[in-house]
């Protein structure tokens, strides 16, 4: 009998083990995820409300200026953001792999930003582009008079630099992937191309791009993940302004949820954020998980 | 990374070769530029902020900024500088380090050799949930932390940096597990070990290069956190970048961009000093950490 229960023990034990596991997955993502649904479509202000109003937060948030203005600045910066980052990170990879002399000190240049936190990033960039103190100014001074640098004032130049500062942080983290990617290409690649007298750039675009598929779709999943998550760098750096010219949602629903108490539209906002992810990782995902099943 | 087997080409100073020198060249000032704005800002009195401009070395360099920055930066209620936060972060980032790996490692060690039923499925379920937004989570958290009592404590914050470590930690580890030969865990399981016998002498002795790896990301991405610490550490832990934000975007009169300048390194400097000692290691962790299922 003891024998049995010893037995039935060590059967129970992983599961034991993968308690925390089952916390995490059914507490904090299913049951948060759950209750910010269910809050989304009730009344509640400061306190959640257990009545039913059904999509009218929805409604609500859509005709909420300040929410579309955030939507907006959203997409303008998402797409600028990882084009921008994407395409400087790949470009330094392929510099780099042209076997140039201080390599390994480039790499650490081009990375640091990354060790870097978001609000760090925010409150430098914000000293460099105040425009009565930094970048324009010391311009003007060195001789270049008519010099203007002012986007972190001008509302509608403001998201731009929150771009500038957040491709100069992750810039190097796409190059430290591509060039990983680059370093696992065949060597007898480059020779074949070159015996018949492929210029390099064509190698580059039609056979390197496509052979890194999965190492850029790896790349754009981080710097997606990194677009909906933006607030750090917003808060630091604009606070959001000037006004709410660079408002994000994340910022939209971390203000209706602890500043202006209210939850069913911050909760609204929420799904829709999540509904926005969903959309975008999903399909890649799923791409992923077919492309392994069918090697 | 053998670079110098790649190309044979004789390596000659065409107007190729140049072009990429005065690219990486410019590459690397564009992003070496804020560094060096940061650390002569932070050196020069405000006197010489005014009378010089953003690149102009300090002509009478003074470590005042640096001090002020440390012990005295006002926070808008109190004027202790960033050290309190500094303290307050070593406090958060130890356990959150310590413990989403031990967690991480259990997991990945759990899921690679024993398969408990619906485990994979459960697992599934974690690398989805590490796209829910932050937004979604977070004031059902605070309300199940504020439940238990643990709503702005240190042991909250150091529970919500568990819940959101969690997949990539263990993820990490699945996949090393994965990569092991599994007859070593048939053989320790023949000769009567346990779970976690297993786990403690075999397991957890053959993982230290990912366990340095996973500690590299836990302790940089703890220090970087902003809004978790923000919602869930409380008035009293504070962790550092949630002071440093508070000095500089809260404080009303003069802005004290030397003093600034120096908080903001101060801040950077934990992970930055990580970051240039571990090297290649700090890549590692992006590598295996990017990828994700």
């Amino acid at each position: 009998m003891a024998r049995r229960s010893r037995s039935v023990m060590r059967r129970l034990m992983p599961w034991a083990a993968l308690l925390p596991m089952a916390l995490t997955v059914l507490v904090a993502y299913l049951g948060t995820t759950l209750w910010s649904l269910r809050v989304s479509v009730s009344s509640s202000r400061t306190f959640p409300a257990d009545d039913f109003v059904g999509l009218e937060q929805y409604e609500r948030l859509f005709e909420n200026e300040r929410w579309l203005q955030s939507l907006q600045n959203l997409a303008v910066y998402g797409v600028l953001f990882i084009v921008a980052a994407m395409l400087i990170g790949f470009l330094l990879a392929v510099f780099i792999d042209q076997k140039v002399r201080a390599e390994g000190l480039l790499r650490t240049v081009f990375l640091y930003p990354y060790a870097m936190s978001f609000v760090a990033t925010g409150l430098v960039w914000q000293w460099v582009m105040n425009p009565g103190a930094g970048l324009q100014e010391a311009m003007r001074r060195i001789g270049w008079t008519s010099f203007t640098f002012d986007w972190i004032v001008d509302q509608d130049k403001v998201i731009y630099t929150i771009v500038i500062a957040t491709v100069w942080q992750a810039a190097g983290l796409v190059m430290a992937l591509v060039l990983a990617g680059l370093r696992g290409i065949d060597a007898e690649l480059w020779k074949a191309t070159r015996i018949d007298g492929i210029p390099a750039w064509r190698v580059y675009l039609s056979i390197v791009v496509p052979m890194l598929g999965p190492t850029l779709a790896t790349v754009f999943v981080l710097l997606f993940t990194g677009v909906v998550k933006v607030f750090d760098s917003v808060v630091s750096m604009t606070q959001g302004g000037p006004g709410t010219a660079s408002d994000v949602p994340a910022k939209f629903i971390m203000d209706h949820l602890f500043g202006r108490a209210n939850l069913a539209l911050a909760s609204a906002g929420a799904m829709v954020l999540l509904a926005t992810v969903l959309a975008i990782v999903a399909p890649l995902l799923y791409a992923r998980s077919r492309r392994r099943i069918a090697q | 990374m053998n670079a110098g087997t790649r190309r044979a080409a004789p390596r000659r100073w065409d107007a190729g070769r140049v072009g990429v020198y005065a690219f990486l060249l410019t590459a690397a000032l564009f992003f070496l530029a804020p560094l060096y704005i940061m650390v002569v800002t932070s050196l020069k009195s405000m006197d010489e902020i005014r009378a010089g401009h953003l690149f102009s070395l300090p002509l009478a360099p003074t470590l005042d900024a640096w001090r002020t920055a440390w012990s005295e930066a006002c926070t808008g209620v109190s004027c202790e500088g960033v050290s309190v936060g500094f303290w307050n972060s070593v406090a958060i980032v130890v356990p959150s380090t310590l413990i989403p790996i031990l967690v991480g490692a259990v997991n990945g060690y759990a899921l690679s050799y024993w398969r408990p039923r619906g485990a994979q499925w459960l697992f599934g379920m974690l690398m989805l949930g590490a796209f829910i937004p932050v937004q979604v989570m977070v004031y059902p958290l605070v309300k199940v932390l504020a439940s238990v009592g643990l709503f702005a404590s240190l042991p909250g914050i150091v529970a919500v940096h568990v819940v959101f470590s969690m997949p990539v930690m263990t993820l990490l580890f699945r996949n090393h597990y994965a990569a092991l030969p599994v007859e070593l865990f048939k053989a320790a399981r023949i000769d009567g070990g346990g779970f976690w016998r297993i786990f403690f002498q075999l397991m957890l002795p053959m993982s230290l290069p990912i366990v340095v790896v996973a500690a590299i990301m836990q302790v940089t991405g703890v220090w970087n956190d902003y809004v978790l610490g923000l919602v869930f550490a409380g008035h009293e832990h504070l962790p550092m970048t949630v002071q440093l934000n508070n000095v500089i975007n809260t404080t009303t009169g003069e802005r004290l961009y030397n003093v600034n300048m120096a908080a903001t390194i101060l801040t950077s400097l934990v992970p930055l000093a990580l970051y240039l000692v571990s090297g290649r290691w700090f890549v590692r962790g992006i590598a295996a950490g990017a990828v994700k299922g």
